[in-house]
């Protein structure tokens, strides 16, 4: 939205392919719904997305709403469905947006129908107001106590929160702290929603959980978390995962884009300039897609991205854009000053990265397991890619999503290589699966829908 | 993995050049006739054409050069498991070419006719109805096909990696991440340099593929190469329609349903390949006009989910047929430049090349393959 708005306001003719109904993406998701605006519990901070989406309508770019984008080429051509019709149009400068998807969270039975993501139930509250009750929460990160803390202040039961983020990460926070201060009211925030969790007494809170491991046969009966060496139990029938975000790779690196390690995230970021521009000559990444930087960074990317593109397409001079970039360069300073703070704070426990049983599955989609990924690496097959090609791991219709951050981590440990030198997999287009009808009537025209 | 550290004299009986499915099979061949043999292979074995094409075991529609050597090659896939301990995923599940006119039949049958009088019988042609009852899921105006029971497909990434193990269990070592640099002969013995050593031999069988002419080229032969690269795309799973792999006449079009339920569409569009980098390009115009193709043929694909396309690098000859035989420098042979119909050739290429290199000759006939058809006059 920050993007469009700059690009569009000068004078660049200027496309927004959503893939939602509206403008917001996933953080402001479903924000012009009037309703969402009356709900407290949603927070002030999602409120704010309100102005950002309005600023997007009134700045004169053209906005598809949902059209699946299905392929960027490294020669700047974007393929994109809408209402059953695919259509392909070439930019002079793209700017992916594409943002963060939760990060898997391969634990002994995390396939097992009546297991979500956090975030996805959040997605249920903000879309249509639906919830899930007594259910249980487990992992790491702002974004689970965000979520229980909407659940709560809805009035919605929650049974218990199972708190990972393991204890030595408070220790290994606390030299980071600095550089949070500035963001002490959202720090605050993060402890206010924990307090609500902690006060609640029909909500179980469980801290310094080690392990665990969810149990049922055909459904979710129960989870069992380690603590302080002793195994506990909690009935349930729906469980909340969540253990952070991570960037959304599929789009960029079917273009081509180059990735980098970032091992303070233990994820896979985007290689950016300062401009947000990637490897690939007129494809910038910019917000959480590129590298997890939360939802104000990504704000500010997405201007400097634009900005950076104006001068490019010629519509500003390198004078204009230093001067219109400074306030955006500020805030983004600030911002990103307070992420070794958290990273270090919610840096996910191995255990739940990679996997330790050899009964849990690491790619849902084929089933691959990880005792099949452990016996392939002692065949020999040590890269992503070859794995993939052996096995099917990652070849479904996610295309890697659910599984190619754990089997990278995998590779890396049982190699004992660098993850940056395990690779990725060789991702293709189409990123989103498209009918063969809409592919055999492809749009070259490059006109789009009416 | 067998995988040996660099020294600085590695000596073998034969250096293959190429870790493909040509290059697998010529070292398990000479091995199990007691060479030792050393693979060289620039990336990781199966990584290109090998491991990524669509897996076709066809004796369909050969080039009639190539039809004794497919069908001895089809009775070594009949039998694969004997070779090399794996199934390879093989299916004989029939291979048939769909024609869409009187005309197209008419000229599949000459065709099966020149077939015939070579004396091969594989080449089957058959009417509407049997087609209809063999492929109920085929457009109602196709008139007929031609059929090559026997034919099927296999799991090519799996094959390969079976043609390598089965190797290295006889001895053969493989040396990934090693590409050839330079190649030059010392009384008597090629020395071949590599980032990983230099390692030397007696005999070299270039299997290089796409890059078959680059290494020619440093054996003094010449062969015009060109590295192309065919796309193939993949649907998410459908309940089962189809059991044989089906192409047509005089269309690009190459079709299957795995077992899982995925149906692989390709045929010959084609993306761009850069041999440098091993970077292969989609042609968004090829895969409309392929995803065209298969919904003409079969109306039920319309609604198919495509969720993966891709591309691998292939060597292309100018004639497309391969290059199979000796080189010009004494110990060199070539085996390369299959056009994109190679990977059903690879047990009879793989055993060729060894019968060449030990005995100096082989039962098949290969002179059409000659190296030398490129030579000037």
């Amino acid at each position: 939205m920050a993007a469009a708005r700059i690009a569009a306001q000068h004078g660049a003719d200027t496309l927004v392919l959503d893939e939602q109904p509206g403008p917001g993406g996933q953080i402001y998701r479903a924000i012009e719904t009037p309703a969402n605006r009356q709900r407290p519990e949603l927070g002030k901070s999602y409120a704010q997305g309100f102005d950002l989406a309005q600023g997007l309508r009134e700045s004169g770019a053209r906005y598809v709403a949902q059209a699946s984008v299905w392929q960027v080429s490294a020669d700047r051509q974007v393929g994109y469905c809408v209402e059953g019709a695919a259509h392909l149009v070439s930019g002079r400068q793209i700017i992916l947006a594409g943002g963060a998807q939760e990060r898997p969270m391969p634990v002994p039975g995390w396939t097992l129908p009546g297991v979500m993501t956090a975030g996805a139930a959040q997605i249920m509250l903000k879309d249509s107001g639906l919830s899930i009750r007594d259910a249980v929460f487990v992992g790491t990160g702002p974004l689970l106590y965000l979520i229980v803390h909407q659940y709560l202040s809805a009035g919605i039961p929650v049974k218990a929160v199972i708190d990972l983020t393991p204890a030595g990460n408070y220790i290994r926070a606390i030299p980071h702290l600095p550089g949070a201060l500035h963001a002490a009211s959202r720090l605050f925030d993060g402890w206010r929603w924990q307090r609500q969790i902690a006060r609640c007494r029909d909500t179980e809170y469980v801290r310094g959980v080690s392990d665990i491991r969810i149990c049922g046969d055909t459904d979710v009966t129960a989870i069992e978390y380690l603590k302080g060496g002793k195994w506990g139990r909690i009935d349930c029938q729906n469980i909340l995962l969540h253990q952070g975000v991570v960037p959304n790779l599929n789009m960029p690196v079917a273009a081509g884009c180059d990735t980098v390690w970032n091992d303070g995230q233990a994820c896979w970021n985007i290689a950016v300039d300062d401009w947000f521009r990637s490897s690939v000559a007129g494809i910038y990444v910019a917000g959480d897609g590129a590298g997890i930087g939360g939802s104000i960074a990504a704000e500010n990317q997405g201007a400097i991205a634009a900005i950076g593109a104006l001068e490019r397409l010629g519509r500003i001079n390198p004078q204009t854009r230093e001067r219109l970039v400074q306030p955006f360069r500020k805030t983004l300073r600030r911002e990103m000053a307070a992420r070794p703070f958290l990273e270090t704070l919610f840096r996910p426990p191995e255990n739940t990265r990679i996997p330790q049983d050899d009964s849990t599955i690491v790619c849902r989609c084929e089933e691959i397991t990880a005792g099949d990924i452990r016996e392939l690496v002692r065949m020999g097959h040590t890269r992503p890619n070859q794995i993939k090609s052996y096995s099917r791991c990652g070849m479904g219709p996610c295309q890697g999503r659910f599984c190619g951050l754990t089997l990278t981590e995998m590779l890396a440990d049982l190699t004992k290589t660098p993850v940056a030198e395990v690779g990725y997999y060789r991702l293709r287009a189409p990123v989103k699966p498209l009918s063969l009808a809409e592919l055999a009537g492809l749009d070259q025209t490059g006109e789009g829908p009416e | 993995m067998t995988s040996a550290p660099p020294s600085t004299a590695m000596m073998a009986d034969a250096i293959v050049i190429g870790g493909g499915l040509h290059g697998c099979s010529t070292a398990l061949h000479l091995a199990r006739r007691g060479l030792s043999v050393r693979v060289l292979e620039k990336d990781h074995v199966g990584r290109h054409a090998s491991g990524v094409n669509a897996g076709g075991v066809r004796r369909l529609g050969r080039d009639l050069a190539e039809v004794p050597l497919s069908v001895a090659s089809a009775q070594m896939w009949h039998d694969i498991e004997n070779l090399v301990d794996d199934d390879c995923g093989f299916v004989a599940s029939s291979q048939i070419k769909l024609a869409a006119s009187m005309d197209d039949l008419e000229q599949l049958g000459a065709r099966a006719g020149q077939v015939r009088a070579l004396g091969f019988e594989h080449e089957e042609i058959i009417d509407r109805q049997t087609l209809l009852d063999l492929l109920p899921a085929v457009s109602p105006d196709c008139v007929g096909g031609m059929i090559v029971r026997g034919d099927g497909s296999a799991n090519p990434y799996r094959t390969v990696q079976a043609f390598r193990r089965k190797g290295e269990n006889l001895g053969v070592v493989f040396h990934q991440e090693s590409g050839v640099q330079k190649i030059t002969r010392k009384g008597g013995i090629w020395q071949v340099q590599t980032g990983a050593g230099t390692f030397q031999a007696q005999n070299l069988v270039n299997c290089a593929g796409a890059w078959g002419g680059r290494v020619a080229a440093m054996l003094g032969d010449s062969a015009p190469v060109q590295a192309r690269a065919p796309m193939l795309m993949i649907t998410a799973r459908m309940a089962p329609f189809i059991d044989c792999v089906v192409g047509a006449h005089g269309r690009p079009l190459s079709f299957k349903q795995f077992a899982n339920g995925t149906v692989l569409i390709g045929g010959g569009y084609e993306g761009r390949a850069e041999a440098d980098t091993n970077l292969t390009h989609l042609d968004y115009a090829g895969l409309a006009a392929s995803a065209a193709t298969a919904t003409r043929f079969f109306p039920i694909m319309k609604t198919a989910r495509v969720v993966r396309s891709w591309a691998g690098i292939e060597g292309f000859m100018p004639d497309n047929i391969p290059v199979i035989g000796p080189g010009r420098a004494a110990g060199v042979f070539h085996g390369f430049g299959f056009s994109a119909h190679g990977f059903q050739l690879g047990p009879i290429g793989g055993k060729i090349l060894s019968d060449l290199v030990i005995d100096g000759q082989t039962d098949l006939p290969i002179d059409a393959f000659s190296i030398d058809r490129f030579r000037g006059p």
